[in-house]
């Protein structure tokens, strides 16, 4: 782990043009309760991709999980470790969301979680930790690999720019913004894919010209966690607390 | 769409409470957890057995929970799979000490969120086998796709397995059995209309006046090939021939015809459907020995209909014809 560098948890250094060297609990905690603020906006929009490839309720199912988790945000202890809120966000994932995205998101942020054990803070290299575990944990469960039109097509690429990000010596804010950048291309690229996994493997060629329902929310949720360690932080905040 | 609901969010809870006082002699039902069990459930010594998946295909799942078939099902909000909390909790309670084996048809979410109970049940202590039904034909390589979807046979699994579990057969035996029937069985469906999930304001797809679906699943999820629509009996050919070739059933074999209702079809179609069925099998030296006919996986509204063929012998006859008491499935008591 990095130095503490940011114990003044609501103000993650928003200031500063490199953006935050590490991020903290306040951060794990603004990034679901901005998940969740955008899966509510962009439900419709996430109900209409998976209504073209699949059965057309995956955002009323991530909608309804991530609005399941903020009551319980209020309950957290004070001295809550990012890892333990993010078991909080994975247990409640599991028993609330169902259908595919259920199981493949609260696996991926159980293992995240288990790959922050312990650190209050979290630096450029523990994101990178974080991010892969998740994927790896949605890759254990889902058997997806890049290019099968999954969510996994958005996380590997995520995944990947945020380990070159690091290398080149990245504080903890553009790490995450790497990710997010990387994820939303990657949601992009899905579109003329023909799927071999989920319900959208069915339909063969017509799936292509369609973006992968859990490839953009995977986008929605990166773009989230950049989005909280950076320069709107305060908004973010002012609007949910 | 018009439909008969209130609020659409209440849907499966207000479906499950009617079901629940209808049923009330062959039922009992946990609300939260939702599952639905048999009355007398656990039965101590006996396997007990769980299926489950996204509503809207009723009677599937919760109308075969009773004697000689289901101790418990599990059902999901419209279309999505249950949660692994309702699928432990319910395998929990019909746990009577022999093992659970858990029925689960072959739908990725299905799949994921059963696998999640059946570790969380283990780590408890709970010996949970699992048989994932893939009966559907339609989806041709399974190697670039999630593979086939677990359909209609998915009815004929439960009874037999039931059956085998309630003469007392061990928990390798039920699970033995299970495979034996799905590995039998073979589905293929056709649609002649979409259907509307209830929280949707759109059909799952579209399908012009004049056009059928053919080697749909049971989510209105699109299938083989569009076509223009044909005579009954030309649309049963269709279906029947990939059935046919693809165990394939032979001259001389025994089978069990079940023409499945999508949910908007009436009987008197499901009766001409079976009809042509039997003459095409008869053709071919293919005796239909059982026979099943009526709406037992459905999907919402949608007109249309499932052809499921099971290769019998003596084994999987008797354990058919043995007693059952459920909702939708009641005969030999």
């Amino acid at each position: 782990m990095s130095t503490d560098a940011s114990t003044d948890t609501g103000h993650t250094n928003a200031d500063r043009p490199d953006g935050a060297p590490t991020v903290d609990t306040a951060w794990t905690v603004r990034w679901i309760q901005t998940s969740a603020a955008v899966l509510a906006t962009e439900r419709a929009a996430l109900n209409t991709l998976d209504r073209d490839i699949g059965d057309g309720d995956h955002g009323e199912n991530m909608d309804r999980g991530f609005q399941a988790v903020l009551p319980k945000l209020a309950g957290l202890a004070a001295d809550a470790s990012p890892g333990s809120v993010l078991k909080l966000l994975a247990t409640t994932l599991i028993s609330t969301v169902g259908g595919a995205a259920g199981p493949l998101y609260g696996t991926a942020f159980l293992k995240a979680a288990g790959a922050i054990t312990g650190a209050d803070t979290l630096d450029g290299a523990a994101l990178v930790a974080l991010l892969t575990a998740a994927r790896d944990g949605i890759v254990l469960r889902g058997k997806a690999a890049v290019g099968d039109k999954t969510m996994i097509d958005a996380w590997t690429p995520a995944v990947d720019a945020a380990v070159a990000a690091h290398a080149a010596g990245a504080s903890a804010a553009a790490v995450l913004t790497a990710a997010a950048d990387a994820a939303a291309q990657g949601a992009q690229k899905t579109e003329p894919l023909v799927a071999h996994k989920g319900r959208a493997s069915y339909l063969g060629e017509r799936a292509i010209g369609h973006r992968d329902p859990g490839a953009q929310s995977t986008s929605f949720l990166l773009q989230a966690a950049a989005d909280s360690a950076g320069d709107s932080v305060a908004d973010v905040t002012g609007a949910t607390e | 769409m018009k439909k008969l609901i209130n609020d659409p969010k209440n849907v499966v809870n207000e479906a499950v409470v009617g079901f629940e006082v209808a049923h009330s002699d062959i039922v009992r039902v946990s609300h939260d957890p939702l599952f639905i069990v048999r009355a007398d459930a656990p039965v101590r010594g006996k396997v007990g057995i769980v299926s489950g998946g996204g509503s809207g295909h009723e009677p599937l799942h919760g109308g075969f929970v009773g004697v000689g078939m289901l101790d418990a099902a599990v059902p999901g909000p419209v279309f999505t799979s249950p949660t692994p909390d309702p699928i432990l909790a319910a395998t929990q309670a019909v746990d009577g000490g022999a093992g659970v084996l858990h029925i689960v048809k072959n739908y990725t979410g299905d799949v994921l969120n059963f696998e999640t109970a059946a570790d969380l049940a283990s780590a408890e202590g709970i010996d949970v086998r699992t048989v994932v039904i893939n009966d559907d034909v339609a989806v041709k390589d399974s190697l670039y796709t999630a593979g086939r979807r677990g359909v209609a046979g998915t009815v004929l699994v439960e009874k037999i397995a039931g059956a085998a579990a309630e003469r007392g057969d061990g928990l390798d035996a039920v699970a033995a059995v299970a495979e034996k029937v799905n590995s039998r069985v073979r589905t293929m469906g056709v649609a002649l209309t979409p259907c509307v999930v209830p929280h949707a304001s759109e059909p799952s797809f579209v399908l012009a006046n004049d056009e059928i679906e053919i080697g749909i699943g049971i989510h209105g999820e699109p299938g083989r090939e569009r076509i223009k629509l044909e005579p009954a009996d030309a649309i049963v050919d269709r279906l029947l021939a990939p059935i046919l070739e693809d165990l394939p059933f032979e001259n001389g074999d025994d089978v069990l015809l079940l023409v499945n209702g999508m949910g908007g079809t009436p009987l008197v179609e499901l009766y001409i459907v079976f009809r042509r069925a039997v003459e095409v099998l008869t053709e071919q030296g293919i005796k239909v020995t059982r026979s099943l006919v009526g709406n037992y996986t459905t999907s919402l509204e949608m007109a249309g209909a499932s052809i499921s063929v099971l290769k019998l012998d003596d084994e999987l006859t008797s354990l058919w014809d043995a007693p059952v008491q459920t909702a939708a499935l009641r005969w030999g008591r």
